[in-house]
C-alpha cells in the first residue's frame, strides 16, 4: 500500500476529516482515453474493530467463543457417541432416538459454529481494503501453443500412424472388437434368462390354480366375499406347502413370479358390469379379477374406490374403470389391466381358468408378437 | 403333622364360642355376595331391552336421519337417475352406524366430496339405539367386542408375531390409500383417505368391516378378525414406537421432506449468503495511518 497521490491524479479522493485515501498501487495508472472519465474507486470507509480497539477485542472475543464452543460440541459428539444405547434397546427422548439427535445436533453445532466464526472473522477483523485487479488473457502465450502442436505433430511423424494407413486401420479394429466381450458379460448379467421374451408373456397362473390371500396364503372362498370388498390376493403357486404340491421357488424367480401374479379381487353388483363380449363367464356373481400391474410402467395398485369402482395408480394417476373391464378413464396408461378368468372349484375356492390372456404390465417391444 | 394337628386343636377350641355362629353367617353372607357381583350381569335391570332400543333409535332416526336415508331406511334417489341424496341403510349393518355416528361423520352437515370426522351428534346411548334400529333393518354386521381387536390377552411373543403380520397385511391392504405410516392421503377428486393415528381400535375394525364412503370392505371373509386385530396392533404399535430417525415431519414422505428442504433448508442458505455477502457495520472515524 503506498500514501502515492500520484497513482489519482485527477479524483484525489479524501476521507470526512480530509486526510488523502490511499488507492492501491494495482489500479494502473496509465489509461486508454475513455470517454466518460473513470472516476475510480469511493472512498474506503473504517470499521468499528478498525479504529475501535474495544470493538476489535470484543470480535476477538466472539470468535474464539465460537471455535470453543465448536470444540465443546465436538467433545460432546463423542461423549454423545458412548453414552447412548442404540440398537435393541434405544434411550429416547421426547419420542425420538436420543442418539440421533444428539450426535446430528452436536457435530452439526460443532460446524456451523466453525464456520460462523470463520466468517464472523472475515466480516469483523480480516482486512477489507477495495482492490482492483485487471484481468489477464485466459489463454496461453502463442508461443506456448505453437510449441505444444509441433510436440503432437512430431510424436505422430514419428510413430508413422499417418503413413501406415494398415496398422492404423487394424489398431481401431482391435479395440473396437474388444467391446464384444464387453456386451457378453453385461448381457449375463441379466437375472436367470431374463432375455428370454417368451417369460414376458406369461405368468405363474394356469388352469385351476387357487386364488389366496397375498401375505397369509388363505384359499378363497367365492362366498366369503362380500359386496364392495378388495382383495389383494396371490397365485397358490406363491405359497408352496405339501399338501398343495407346488414347487418351491427362490431368489429372483420368485420376485419376479411374485410381481407378475399379483391381482386384485374386487366384487360388485352384476348388474354395473359393462358387459364385453367374449368376457361373460370370466367372473363368478360379480367377482372381477384384474391384474394388480399397472400398464403404464408396472406399478403395483390397489387404491381403489368402491363407489365408482376405479383404482388408481400412485405413480402417474392412471386411473382403471374395473367395472367397465379395468379400461384407462384417465392418465398415460395405454391399455386396460388385463383380466384374469375366474371359477369355482368343487370345494367353493376361487380358481383361475387360465393364465392372463395377454401380458401384464408395461409395454415392450416385442409385446404384440406374443 | 404336628403343626397341623395344634392349629386344629386351637380352632376347636374357639369353635364352640359364642360369636361363633355369627361369624360363619356373616363371613358365608358376605362370600355369597362377592361371587354374585362377580357373576351375575351386571346392572341387568338398568339395560334397555332391544325392543325398546329398537323403538327409541326409529325416534332418533326419524327425527335425524330420515329426511336423506328415507323413513325407513330404504334410501332416497335423486333426480338424476342412480344416485341417491342417501343410500339405503337396509344390511349396513350396526357396525356401520357405530362407525358414523359414532365418529361424528352422521348426521352430516354438509353435502360434499368427503363426510368429515367431527365432535359426535348423538350420545353413547342414543348411537346405541340407532345402531339397533338399523340393525333390525336387515341382517349386516355387528359391532365388535373389545376381545375381537385387543391384544391384551395374548403373550408377549404372540404380540410381536401380530404386529409383524398385522404390518405385512397393512402394507399390502392398506398403504395405497393410508399411506406407509396411516397418515392419510389424497384421493381422486378431492376426496382424502384419513389419518389413522389416535383413532379408536374399534372405528378402525369398523371401517375394515363396513368400508365407510369409497373404501373398499374388507369383510371377515376378505381379512378374518384376527388379521383385523393384528392389522390394529400395528398402527398402535407405530404410535408407540418412538421416531429413532428424528422427526418424520408428518410422516408424508417426499412431500413434507421436500417442502422442509426448500424453505428451511434452501432458505437457510440463502440467508447464510445474503449474511456472508452484506456490508459490516461502517464507523464514522477513519483509522489514522500508522
Amino acid at each position: 500500500m503506498s500514501n502515492d497521490n500520484s497513482s489519482t491524479p485527477e479524483h484525489p479522493v479524501n476521507a470526512p476529516d480530509g486526510t488523502p485515501v490511499p488507492y492501491d498501487t494495482h489500479v494502473p495508472t496509465h489509461r486508454e482515453a475513455e470517454p466518460i472519465a473513470d472516476p475510480g474507486l469511493p472512498a474506503h470507509t473504517w470499521r468499528p474493530t478498525d479504529v475501535d480497539p474495544k470493538a476489535e477485542k470484543r470480535a476477538e472475543r466472539q470468535i474464539a467463543a465460537m471455535f470453543i464452543a465448536a470444540m465443546v460440541f465436538a467433545v460432546l459428539f463423542v461423549v454423545a457417541y458412548f453414552t447412548f444405547e442404540v440398537g435393541d434397546n434405544w434411550d429416547t427422548f421426547a419420542g425420538l432416538g436420543a442418539s440421533t439427535i444428539s450426535l446430528g445436533l452436536t457435530l452439526g453445532l460443532s460446524l456451523l459454529l466453525i464456520g460462523t466464526g470463520i466468517i464472523h472473522l472475515a466480516r469483523k477483523l480480516m482486512a477489507d481494503h477495495e482492490i482492483v485487479e485487471m484481468r489477464h488473457p485466459a489463454s496461453s502465450p502463442q508461443e506456448d501453443r505453437d510449441l505444444t502442436v509441433k510436440a503432437l505433430n512430431d510424436g505422430l511423424d514419428e510413430a508413422g500412424i499417418g503413413r501406415r494407413p494398415l496398422v492404423r486401420n487394424t489398431m481401431l479394429g482391435a479395440v473396437a472388437v474388444l467391446g464384444l466381450p464387453a456386451v457378453v458379460l453385461l448381457r449375463d448379467l441379466a437375472p436367470g434368462n431374463a432375455l428370454d421374451v417368451k417369460k414376458l408373456g406369461n405368468t405363474i397362473w394356469e388352469p385351476g390354480m387357487r386364488l389366496v390371500r397375498d401375505v397369509v396364503g388363505t384359499p378363497i372362498r367365492a362366498d366369503e366375499i362380500e359386496m364392495g370388498d378388495l382383495v389383494n390376493a396371490a397365485p397358490e403357486a406363491m405359497f408352496p406347502t405339501e399338501e398343495n404340491g407346488y414347487p418351491e421357488l427362490e431368489g429372483a424367480e420368485e420376485q419376479a413370479e411374485k410381481a407378475k401374479g399379483a391381482i386384485i379381487i374386487v366384487r360388485m353388483d352384476p348388474e354395473e358390469i359393462t358387459p364385453l363380449a367374449g368376457r361373460e363367464k370370466w367372473t363368478v356373481d360379480g367377482i372381477l379379477v384384474y391384474s394388480k400391474i399397472c400398464t403404464h410402467v408396472g406399478c403395483p395398485i390397489s387404491l381403489y374406490e368402491r363407489t365408482t369402482h376405479h383404482v388408481l395408480c400412485p405413480c402417474h394417476q392412471s386411473t382403471f374403470d374395473l367395472a367397465d373391464h379395468a379400461k384407462v378413464v384417465f392418465g398415460p396408461a395405454a391399455r386396460p389391466l388385463p383380466q384374469l378368468p375366474i371359477a369355482v372349484d368343487d370345494e367353493g375356492y376361487l380358481v383361475a381358468q387360465s393364465d392372463f390372456t395377454e401380458p401384464i404390465g408395461a409395454s415392450f417391444w416385442e409385446r404384440e408378437k406374443l | 403333622m404336628r403343626l397341623l394337628n395344634r392349629t386344629a386343636g386351637r380352632l376347636s377350641r374357639h369353635r364352640r364360642g359364642p360369636l361363633a355362629g355369627l361369624a360363619v353367617l356373616l363371613l358365608g353372607l358376605v362370600i355369597s355376595g362377592s361371587l354374585y357381583t362377580v357373576f351375575s350381569p351386571a346392572q341387568a335391570d338398568s339395560q334397555p331391552s332391544e325392543t325398546e332400543q329398537v323403538a327409541k333409535g326409529k325416534e332418533l332416526f326419524l327425527a335425524s336421519c330420515s329426511f336423506c336415508h328415507g323413513q325407513n331406511g330404504e334410501g332416497v334417489p335423486t333426480v338424476r337417475d342412480g344416485y341417491q341424496l342417501g343410500p339405503s341403510l337396509v344390511g349396513v349393518g350396526a357396525a356401520a352406524v357405530d362407525f358414523q355416528v359414532g365418529t361424528g361423520r352422521m348426521p352430516m352437515a354438509q353435502p360434499g366430496q368427503q363426510v368429515q370426522r367431527k365432535p359426535p351428534v348423538f350420545n353413547d346411548e342414543e348411537v346405541a339405539a340407532l345402531a339397533a334400529y338399523v340393525a333390525s333393518l336387515g341382517p349386516g354386521p355387528a359391532i365388535p367386542n373389545e376381545s375381537d381387536y385387543s391384544i391384551d390377552d395374548l403373550s408377549e411373543e404372540e404380540r410381536q408375531e401380530a404386529i409383524s403380520r398385522g404390518g405385512q397385511i397393512f402394507l399390502t391392504n392398506c398403504t395405497a390409500c393410508h399411506n406407509f405410516n396411516g397418515a392419510g392421503g389424497a384421493m381422486p377428486r378431492g376426496g382424502y383417505a384419513p389419518s389413522l393415528h389416535g383413532v379408536e381400535p374399534k372405528y378402525i375394525f369398523e371401517a375394515m368391516l363396513t368400508g365407510p364412503q369409497q373404501m373398499p370392505n374388507f369383510s371377515n371373509g376378505n381379512l378374518s378378525p384376527d388379521e383385523k386385530r393384528d392389522v390394529i396392533a400395528y398402527l398402535g404399535s407405530l404410535e408407540e414406537t418412538p421416531e429413532y430417525a428424528g422427526f418424520t415431519l408428518g410422516g408424508l414422505g417426499p412431500v413434507s421432506e421436500g417442502l422442509f428442504a426448500w424453505v428451511v433448508g434452501i432458505g437457510g442458505l440463502v440467508g447464510a449468503a445474503v449474511w456472508i455477502a452484506s456490508h459490516t457495520t461502517r464507523s464514522k472515524k477513519s483509522k489514522v495511518n500508522a
